[in-house]
């Protein structure tokens, strides 16, 4: 039954239609036919607006020069980081108690999206620690915790591919997605709760950003690129994923039948 | 066949609720295990000491240690020994001072009124070995003009700690700050040349 789900559409519950809606990876599909190139236009737009504009048009800082310009990757990538593997946790909660096959698929493709964006945070941070605080890595609560992080993700991929039977493979991997979610606030708050050589955040909920309005909005709408462009690759790639799955199954169908008729 | 499903829609509801619980009772299980933790090790998570906890709880013996604090303002001395630059000054956290001494060259960003992180031994005069400099910058970005406009209307010297409240700077321009710059400067440098 579950491994039909590339082409039949799912029984509705009544409690989990609004979750079994997007289930269908059919109507999955049909969503991402215009929500993939909405979200690529956003991301290409808001990038080329965002990086000349941080690179070249935003002021130095007073006392970082013109390094505090890395600024304008490392934070994107650091939240998409965080944000990411917070989806990769949802989708396994999805995955486990609501059975949820799209959720599995999405765990599947956002996992080495989520590596990759952290790794980028960890050699942006590199990059930029050792011209200003004058060493390339220490082992300080915040740092540690976003290595834990990049972990967590080799771990998922490895996990979630581990087993010939996918199944076993999308359980384990959700339990570690789940449980592995509690770094995420040991990350966000470590520079609070911990001294640590990076400094704690610029930019709150509760209070106004220690940050020149001139370096935030390009920084902002930085944000808004690198996060459109993460989940248009996440939808290509889910897209795709569930375009593969289809294939295979009508091969798989289509065997047989050949075989009787021959 | 309508019933059968909705019967069964209704068994597989409380299973799934059944199963929701037990994940959220294992991830509130693993967050408590978690917080317990990591405050038992919460003296070790820190990456450094105070200059009052280092004269509180001193290191035995010649442990290493890291030491964190500000840069005392006009506490420092360059010099050379042959060709090794040697740095002396004080590091505070607003309740103790110790002083440090630092063989090499120091991190660009490193000032008086600046956060910074050193690694080394407590010697037996009182004085902070330092074996590593590291400099820690703090959460505020501020273009140069903003900050020199400060500066220069005096509501904030950088050499006495962190910069007043994002609030009072944040929205201000370049061109205001320059502004600003060359109406608080116009007065000091002519009684400068009148003094002189």
């Amino acid at each position: 039954m579950s491994g039909d789900i590339f082409l039949t559409a799912l029984p509705n519950s009544a409690a989990g239609s609004f979750l079994h809606r997007f289930a269908n990876p059919g109507r999955f599909l049909r969503l991402s036919r215009w929500l993939l190139p909405l979200l690529t236009v956003v991301a290409l737009v808001a990038l080329a607006v965002g990086i000349v504009w941080g690179l070249w048009f935003a002021p130095a800082d007073w006392q970082q020069g013109d390094s505090v310009r890395i600024m304008y990757i490392h934070v994107p990538m650091a939240i998409l980081a965080s944000s990411g593997y917070l989806a990769l946790a949802v989708c396994g909660v999805l995955s486990l108690v609501w059975r949820h096959p799209l959720a599995d698929l999405a765990a599947v493709e956002i996992g080495p999206v989520g590596a990759v964006v952290t790794a980028m945070c960890l050699a942006t941070g590199s990059l930029w620690g050792k011209p200003m605080w004058g060493t390339w890595w220490v082992w300080d609560a915040r740092l540690t915790s976003v290595l834990v992080l990049f972990f967590l993700y080799l771990g998922h991929i490895a996990l979630i591919h581990a087993f010939d039977e996918p199944q076993r493979g999308y359980r384990a991997a959700a339990v570690l997605a789940i449980a592995g979610a509690v770094d995420l606030p040991i990350i966000k708050y470590s520079v609070n709760w911990w001294n640590t050589l990076h400094q704690p955040d610029s930019i709150s909920l509760t209070s106004a950003p220690t940050m020149s309005t001139s370096m935030l909005a390009p920084l902002f709408i930085c944000m808004i690129g690198f996060s459109a462009g993460f989940g248009a690759l996440v939808v290509a790639r889910v897209d795709a994923a569930i375009l593969e799955g289809r294939a295979r199954q009508l091969m798989t169908r289509r065997l047989p039948d050949q075989e009787r008729a021959a | 066949m309508i019933t059968t499903t909705r019967t069964g829609g209704r068994r597989g509801m409380t299973r799934k609720t059944r199963r929701l619980w037990l994940v959220l009772a294992c991830v509130g299980c693993l967050g408590v295990a978690t917080a317990l933790v990591l405050n038992a090790f919460s003296s070790n998570i820190v990456f450094f000491m105070a200059p009052s906890q280092l004269r509180d709880h001193p290191p035995a013996g010649d442990r290493t240690v890291r030491l964190g604090g500000m840069v005392v303002a006009g506490s420092l001395a360059r010099t050379t020994e042959g060709t090794t630059p040697v740095n002396a000054f004080e590091v505070t956290d607003g309740q103790a001072a110790i002083p440090v001494r630092f063989a090499g060259i120091l991190p660009d960003l490193f000032r008086e009124g600046q956060s910074v992180v050193a690694l080394g031994t407590m010697q037996k005069d009182g004085i902070f070995r330092a074996s590593e400099v590291l400099a820690k910058h703090d959460e505020t970005y501020m273009p140069k003009e903003v900050a020199e406009a400060l500066r220069k209307s005096g509501k904030w010297d950088p050499r006495f700690g962190k910069p007043p409240s994002a609030a009072e700077w944040d929205t201000m321009t370049r061109t205001e700050a320059r502004k600003i710059t060359a109406q608080g400067s116009g007065a000091p440098a002519s009684n400068g040349s009148n003094g002189s």
